[in-house]
């Protein structure tokens, strides 16, 4: 099968978790739009990875779940803090920070 | 050159007594005034020994110097600070430190009512030190460490009584007129160290051979912009009449004798400049010329007895600076009148302060009037200082104006001819208006304010009048006598080009200037002894004694082209600082703070947007470098 074909599934991945972070209020599926992205880029590096024939980029994808990881540990307790303190998961609740 | 290290007492004295009276403060106020008057007594005393040793050694041994620490020491720039006593200034330093321990004495009694009398005697001792640091410096930097201490000294001393706004305001006037000439002798400075690579008299009088007569000619101008800054000259001259605002001493002292002679100190001193560069020297000619008629003619319409005596001063130093615009004839005659006018003067001066303490501290002379017979002691004082600056014979103006007029007369050619007339009709104004003091003052009718109790002066006062105007008699003749003083300034001067040849005979000369004289007195006394004099001033009057009583528009003059202009470039420059620098200054600020604003539209605090945005920004920059790659 054609690797291309992988890339474009990358894409269209990417593009249906950049679209979720923006248009979505819930932290939770803003966060696993967030992780879609993540794992469109990790199938693009694997991808790459086979096109080229060496291992850099399976390499790659790992410390990004690696990184990923950490950062649902980090964002999942943000999450659950703003939660407990103003009983909601939007997003535009959380918007103290404007003007 | 002789060596020396009692020099520096000579300053020293009058410097600690200032110090120690300044310092003192109000503890010092019961003797202050003694003090003050034992240290320049010293400092003369000192200056008689060193006379004596002078006159001990022979001729080209006679100038003595003492080094007194290393000033600046730059690359191959190197100034001592040291002291020059020569033939020169130990005739300055007798001076100053005679007449000042006279001056001194007068005002023990002069102001022993003012309850700041010590301060007085502080401010005079001050005075003295600085002037001697100016008479003594070997480098034209050192004088002009004494040129700003005497110009310090002046406005205290002219603004000594502050609580009254207009002398206050007199004694800014003073010292910001005085500063145009000390940037002028700044500036002097400056040309001799750039193309001279020095400042002292001996190292400046060596390099004049090799240097061009512009830079000379240049330098000698800002010397003359500094002596007339300081003397009173024409252009410069506006500060001395308002300079009588001074208590009467400081008048005597400072702009009667000393001071204001500085500047024909300072021409006679560079006088190796102004050989060589005879356009400069034209013009220090020129300016006295000018300035004695502008004095007299001034001298002829003030009321105010100080300010009659102020012009004259003026008018008296302009003969001493046409006379050091003659060159080596005449640096000699300059220093002479100098002299001589230092002691009539200085007595004419402490004789209308003896009038003004009878008469409540009145100046208008139309408020007088028959003094003679309450006053005989200063009657008769000012009356031997009135005949030595009319230079009647044998009193001491007869020989140093005479010898002026003479040298005048030589200067050859067209020059000659009008110098010559020129300072015969100063003569014979000189006498009229000197008339018109005597006559307004000590005879006619009594013209006193209701609650004037005339009487003659204490002996503290009477004496240095006395002292003075014995000097006033016999200075002249001393200092002339088989060419005294000639003599014994001859071999400071470069005598090459000195020529014998009289246009006129001296006893031609002398029968001239007594006639001018003559006439003053006579129209003087025709004027104001056999007519009826009004106690207030006539307003039906020509339009020419109107501008002489406004000195000749002087400060019309000075406030129209210079002062307004000066005004209108100010204002103009404080607006453009805030238009444009200000402007560029508070409109970046401006720019920042709208710019911020209108950006801060952009931190709505939403995630969401943020993420867009981010987003938008990626895709952009991606597209970007597409583009371009």
């Amino acid at each position: 099968m054609d690797a291309s074909n992988y890339l474009y599934i990358s894409a269209l991945l990417f593009t249906i978790g950049a679209v979720g972070v923006v248009v979505r209020r819930n932290a939770i599926v803003v966060f696993m739009c967030i992780e879609l992205m993540l794992n469109a880029a990790n199938l693009s590096l694997v991808t790459f990875s086979r096109i080229n024939g060496n291992l850099d980029g399976q390499v790659m994808a790992f410390f990004t779940m690696v990184v990923a990881a950490c950062e649902v540990v980090v964002g999942l307790a943000i999450i659950v803090a703003i939660y407990r303190s103003r009983q909601s998961a939007s997003v535009d609740d959380a918007s103290l920070l404007k003007r | 050159m002789t060596t020396s290290t009692s020099l520096i007492y000579l300053i020293a004295l009058p410097l600690a007594g200032a110090a120690l009276l300044l310092l003192g403060g109000r503890r010092t106020d019961k003797w202050g005034h003694l003090l003050g008057t034992a240290m320049s007594a010293s400092s003369f005393g000192v200056g008689l020994y060193q006379l004596m040793l002078m006159l001990d050694r022979p001729t080209e041994q006679r100038p003595v110097s003492q080094k007194l620490f290393e000033w600046i020491n730059v690359g191959d720039f190197k100034v001592d600070a040291g002291l020059l006593l020569d033939q020169l200034s130990i005739c300055f330093v007798l001076l100053i430190t005679g007449v000042g321990t006279l001056i001194h004495i007068y005002s023990i009694s002069y102001m022993s009512h003012d309850k700041d009398r010590r301060r007085f005697f502080a401010y005079l001792n001050l005075f003295i030190a600085a002037m001697l640091v100016l008479v003594l410096g070997d480098s034209y930097l050192s004088l002009y460490v004494g040129w700003e201490g005497v110009g310090l000294a002046s406005y205290l001393l002219i603004g000594f009584w502050n609580q009254k706004p207009a002398y206050a305001t007199a004694s800014k006037k003073a010292f910001v007129m005085n500063r145009v000439g000390d940037m002028g002798l700044s500036f002097a400075i400056m040309i001799a160290f750039a193309t001279m690579g020095t400042v002292s008299f001996a190292g400046v009088q060596a390099q004049v051979n090799n240097t061009s007569e512009a830079a000379l000619t240049g330098m000698g101008i800002m010397l003359l912009v500094a002596a007339a800054g300081k003397s009173a000259q024409f252009p410069l001259q506006a500060w001395l009449g308002d300079a009588m605002a001074g208590p009467t001493p400081v008048s005597a002292l400072i702009h009667a004798a000393t001071m204001v002679t500085a500047g024909v100190y300072l021409i006679t001193r560079s006088n190796f400049v102004f050989d060589a560069a005879p356009t400069a020297q034209l013009l220090v000619v020129i300016v006295g010329a000018i300035t004695l008629m502008f004095g007299a003619v001034i001298g002829t319409a003030k009321d105010d007895i100080k300010k009659a005596l102020a012009a004259s001063t003026m008018s008296q130093i302009g003969y001493m600076t046409l006379a050091a615009g003659l060159g080596p004839v005449g640096y000699a005659f300059a220093i002479m009148h100098l002299l001589t006018h230092g002691f009539f003067k200085a007595g004419m001066f402490l004789g209308a302060g003896s009038v003004m303490h009878g008469m409540n501290d009145e100046v208008n002379m139309r408020k007088y009037g028959a003094l003679r017979k309450f006053m005989p002691i200063t009657f008769v004082t000012f009356g031997l200082g009135y005949l030595a600056i009319l230079g009647v014979p044998p009193f001491a103006g007869f020989y140093s104006k005479d010898m002026i007029i003479e040298t005048a007369f030589d200067a050859g050619g067209a020059k000659g001819i009008i110098l010559g007339i020129t300072t015969l009709i100063g003569a014979a104004i000189t006498a009229f208006y000197m008339t018109r003091v005597m006559i307004l003052t000590f005879t006619g009718t009594k013209r006193w304010d209701e609650d004037a109790h005339p009487h003659e002066s204490p002996w503290l006062m009477w004496l240095p009048m006395a002292i003075l105007a014995i000097g006033s008699v016999s200075s002249g003749y001393l200092l002339h006598r088989g060419d005294a003083l000639e003599n014994w300034l001859h071999p400071l001067f470069d005598h090459s080009e000195e020529y014998q040849k009289h246009l006129l005979e001296p006893i031609v000369v002398s029968a001239l200037a007594l006639t001018m004289v003559s006439i003053g007195v006579a129209i003087a006394y025709f004027k104001y002894a056999r007519t009826q004099v009004s106690s207030i001033a006539p307003e039906d009057v020509s339009i020419f004694t109107k501008i002489a009583r406004q000195d000749l528009m002087q400060d019309r003059f000075n406030e129209a082209v210079f002062m307004r202009p000066g005004q209108a470039l100010t204002t103009t420059l404080v607006a453009t600082d805030e238009a444009v620098v200000d402007g560029a200054v508070r409109g970046v600020g401006q720019v920042a703070m709208s710019s911020g604003s209108a950006l801060r539209g952009l931190q709505n605090g939403y995630v969401r947007s943020y993420a867009a945005m981010i987003l938008v920004g990626a895709i952009a920059l991606i597209a970007a470098i597409w583009v371009v790659v």
